[in-house]
């Protein structure tokens, strides 16, 4: 019974040049305790379909899914108020940037209790007990003090330890980290990371690690989903995805990277990730891809087999070779 | 030519003041608390370190935006320091810059062309036609278009307005570039584009780069002398096989174990260093990493330590790992 | 060596002025107040520029037969003087229109000189930091101390009473807000790399300041000048009443209001038009100006 159901979600927004599609016909299945990563470069849609999952988009997006259920329940149907309980409670979400992500006014101790507050109900005493209690589960030294600290005194670092304290004070059963660790320092990250690792192991809660960086995918991840262009071009087991790539997009991706190379020159992906404007007709990735054929350029892809990643690919790649590809091409 | 050191830096210091109010003290923030390398001719520095270590005042010094407040920097056989004004202005030519943000650092009203031309309008008696003629050659040699030209930088994605921010940097045929973390705000496709693109640029001019960064998978890719920071000081110098094959120095081992490395195979313990960085106005005693220093003993505490020569490396601890 | 050659796709929307311009119209005709404001505006100064040709009648000619005479569908008014006339028989709708031109005249005037001295005072103080910076502020804090009518007419008083030094006036009033604004734009865009690089380019402190700074910080500075326009109309049409503007017989707004004010109970229409005169200018400079802010301040874009 997976704790999260999406599929075929797709978001579109309203702007000034026309209707873009920020996410097209994603699916993930989440099970309870897994870790999965969601991969991707800028404008891929990662962050924005976790959005839309929490309800958290602005009003100019039009969100549409063939199911969206958390626990079986459906996110869909439910009331305003019904997804209020749910959501920063079952379901929680840190950010990239834990500077702004805290309301600079208020203490962290304010903000903390807030959602114990909100979520639990607890009494003054309680909520003041929790809190600390929820500090040093973070690692932050002299909670007690650090509760009446506002979020400028503390570092990024810390800042971040807060917001995930906030985000598993309810004890999620769903926690989603959109790149928690983009915008720190390496050795921080690190330390970022394996708290993350430590409490979803503790907890046992599932987490999804938005991120772009193949690194920090390799060493958390045990499932791995690839975006590019609004669209999921592959899913795989952590290890699978790295040794046996079966989407020419990840292929290259995990080629350009500067430390599986040898030569001086790396194997770059030439171009840009299309944006609203020069959307191409077939594959998205085909203007970019070096086995792209006359019908990855007109006719768009479907899903390989489970086996094969579902692959959003015409000729999916195995052990570094594309599969049913034409003789009479040279790629 | 190879091989001839162009830009040599000895105890290179900058202080800045911080005034905290009328009625403190103001404090001093040692941002840059002697540094000394050396950068030859075709060869690429790179200076790693986090936030606070002092990358980016090392390249507000070099280029010369800021005077250093202590220590020495020569440029080819000139002393800046005290040179005159005529011969900085000679010097300003040899060095120059390309930034992280390749958002910022184009200015947005002023069109590609004219922001390649700026250099060559104040520096040279160039013509407008040759002065055209140049900077769409140089567009060409960045792999965009001469049509590009008259385009302003909002019409470009990031990776486009890096090879901009490239170009206008190589316009004065300089001898050294100051890449302040030029890869780090961009995807990874684009990363190994730009970082293709400087290498061959490198190649074909004979340029020393001062590569600042915090990712050492780009580093290692791009590096052959390393020189890691922590909190203003040099902390471990070497060529890049040694530093990244026999790390001597904790901080250099703690910052190689906690880099992510794409490679869900191996199997590797880390290191996680204990505690924050802390503020470079109130730095620790003694040598500024034992807080969080995995092998920190009495002596780190109270006298710091300096560099000296460990295997192939300099290393400033006084417990480094052997080899 | 090989050549790099790699083809990309760069956004082919059209560049230039063309496309500033029709971006510019994108996001200031979302705002439909800003464009009634706007014609309106446009209206005004064509009556201004036309007045000699689509006034009926001499501003200042008395006509000694029709004193007072009401608007032409008040009982007792005609066509000869659509909107009625004064207390010594001047047209009131030929005073109105040529008035135009005074509004538009100390608007332009105040806000063009308070403009170009503003930036400069700001660009200084925000660029050279210091004790430049101090001694610039400190003054327009003074300024900015005493009530801005209050301090116009302290000089009107000092410079003695006619429309130019009520002007003068007015711009040193307005003075502190740009010089402010100015400083805080320049002070923004200092910190971006895109400075940086000029200097390390070898980019003297003069094009620094006026080519590579000024231009990235004007998008404020309109708002503020079509904002201003309008206080300046305001103010000048207070100082006018006051009797510290524009003297009789010229046809200024403000100074009709104030010729007029013993008459505000037999004859309305002699006080209620240059009111309405004043309040519908500067109202539709303000909603233009609201435009203007929607359009160019990149904080409120997307």
């Amino acid at each position: 019974m997976p704790l999260l159901e999406i599929e075929n979600l797709t978001v579109s927004f309203q702007t000034a040049g026309g209707q873009f599609t920020a996410v097209d016909k994603v699916s993930l299945h989440i099970e309870p305790g897994e870790i999965v990563s969601v991969v991707g470069e800028s404008g891929s849609g990662k962050s924005v379909a976790m959005l839309a999952l929490m309800g958290l988009l602005p009003w100019t997006a039009t969100v549409t899914a063939d199911r969206l259920a958390f626990n079986n329940q459906d996110l869909k149907t439910i009331s305003k108020s019904e997804l209020r309980k749910i959501i920063g409670s079952k379901m929680a979400m840190i950010f990239q940037e834990p500077m702004t992500s805290l309301n600079p006014c208020f203490t962290i101790g304010f903000q903390l209790t807030e959602t114990l507050k909100i979520h639990l109900g607890m009494n003054r005493a309680e909520r003041k007990k929790r809190a600390i209690e929820l500090l040093e589960l973070v690692g932050i030294p002299e909670p007690r003090k650090r509760l009446t600290a506002f979020p400028h005194q503390l570092s990024g670092g810390m800042n971040q330890r807060v917001m995930i304290a906030m985000a598993i004070s309810c004890n999620p059963e769903l926690l989603i980290a959109d790149e928690p660790t983009t915008a720190l320092d390496v050795t921080i990250q690190a330390q970022i990371l394996e708290l993350l690792l430590n409490l979803q192991k503790k907890q046992g809660m599932s987490l999804v690690l938005i991120t772009h960086d193949m690194g920090v995918v390799a060493e958390t991840a045990e499932r791995v989903a690839v975006q590019y262009a609004g669209q999921q071009v592959e899913k795989q087991q952590v290890k699978g995805l790295f040794s046996n790539p079966h989407h020419p997009y990840t292929q290259a991706l995990l080629n350009s990277l500067p430390e599986r190379s040898n030569s001086k020159i790396l194997p770059s992906i030439a171009g840009v990730v299309p944006g609203q404007f020069d959307k191409p007709k077939g594959c998205l990735f085909s203007p970019r891809c070096d086995y792209a054929t006359t019908k990855c350029h007109t006719i768009p892809p479907t899903a390989a087999s489970e086996e094969l990643g579902k692959a959003l690919c015409h000729y999916p790649i195995v052990d570094g070779k594309p599969t049913n590809y034409p003789e009479e091409v040279n790629p | 030519m190879s091989g001839e050191v162009i830009l040599e830096a000895v105890g290179l210091k900058r202080y800045y003041q911080i005034d905290r109010g009328a009625f403190k003290k103001p404090a001093v923030l040692k941002a840059l608390d002697g540094a000394s390398f050396k950068l030859k001719k075709g060869s690429t520095l790179a200076i790693v370190g986090e936030s606070g270590c002092g990358k980016s005042t090392m390249a507000r010094l070099v280029t010369m935006i800021e005077p250093p407040t202590a220590g020495q920097l020569n440029i080819g056989s000139e002393n800046v320091t005290n040179a005159s004004a005529a011969v900085r202005c000679n010097l300003h030519k040899k060095v120059q810059i390309v930034f992280q943000d390749p958002y910022g650092s184009l200015n947005p009203r002023q069109k590609i062309g004219n922001s390649l031309e700026e250099p060559l309008l104040v520096n040279t008696p160039m013509k407008k036609g040759e002065r055209r003629e140049a900077a769409q050659k140089m567009l060409g040699l960045v792999g965009l278009r001469p049509e590009h030209y008259n385009r302003y930088p909002h019409m470009f994605s990031g990776g486009q307005r890096q090879r901009i921010a490239v170009a206008r940097a190589l316009m004065l045929n300089p001898q050294i570039v100051v890449l302040d973390e030029p890869v780090s705000a961009l995807d990874v496709s684009i990363q190994a584009q730009i970082l293709n693109l400087l290498t061959q640029l490198q190649q074909r001019f004979d340029l020393a780069y001062m590569f600042i960064s915090h990712d050492l998978s780009v580093v290692k890719h791009i590096a052959d002398e390393v020189m890691v920071m922590y909190l203003g000081k040099p902390v471990e110098t070497g060529s890049r096989e040694e530093v990244f094959s026999k790390p001597h120095h904790p901080y250099t081992r703690a910052l190689l174990s906690a880099t992510p490395v794409a490679d869900p195979f191996r199997s590797k313990e880390r290191i996680v260093l204990r505690g924050e960085l802390p503020s470079p106005i109130s730095p620790p005693s003694g040598c500024t990493f034992h807080p969080r220093c995995p092998s920190m003993t009495e002596e780190c505490k109270y006298t710091a330590p300096e560099l000296v020569k460990k295997g192939g490396c300099m290393v400033a601890c006084y417990h480094p790992k052997t080899y | 060596m090989t050549e790099i050659t790699i083809e990309e796709r760069v956004d082919d929307r059209p560049g230039g002025l063309r496309s500033v311009l029709s971006e510019f119209w994108a996001y200031f005709s979302e705002n439909r107040g800003a464009v009634i404001g706007l014609f309106f505006f446009i209206a005004i100064v064509l009556i201004a520029i036309l007045a000699d040709v689509i006034a009926p009648h001499a501003p200042n000619h008395q006509y000694r037969d029709a004193l007072l005479q009401p608007p032409f569908w008040q009982p007792g008014g005609g066509f000869r003087f659509p909107l009625g006339t004064d207390a010594i028989g001047r047209d009131m709708l030929s005073r109105l229109i040529y008035g135009s031109r005074y509004s538009l005249f100390i608007g332009c005037i105040v806000v063009s000189v308070s403009l170009v001295v503003g930036v400069m005072l700001g660009l200084i103080a925000g660029f050279f930091r210091g004790k430049i910076d101090t001694f610039i502020m400190r003054i327009m804090d003074v300024v900015l101390a005493f009530p801005s009518l209050l301090l116009a007419l302290v000089l009107v008083a000092i410079l003695g009473p006619s429309l130019i030094n009520a002007m003068i006036a007015i711009a040193i009033v307005q003075q502190p807000h740009y010089v402010r604004l100015t400083r805080a734009a320049v002070l923004s865009e200092m910190t971006k790399d895109y400075v940086t690089a000029a200097r390390v380019i070898g980019v003297k402190t003069l094009r620094l300041m006026f080519i590579t700074i000024l231009p990235n910080c004007m998008a404020p500075l309109i708002v503020q000048a079509a904002l201003s326009f309008s206080t300046a109309i305001l103010d000048a049409a207070a100082l006018g009443f006051l009797g510290m503007g524009a003297q009789p017989p010229t046809p200024e707004w403000g100074t009709m209001l104030a010729e007029s004010r013993e008459f505000i109970l037999r004859a309305w229409w002699v006080v209620t038009f240059p009111g309405v005169a004043i309040l519908t200018t500067v109202l539709a400079i303000n909603l233009m100006g609201d435009g203007l802010r929607d359009a160019l301040d990149p904080k409120l874009k997307r």
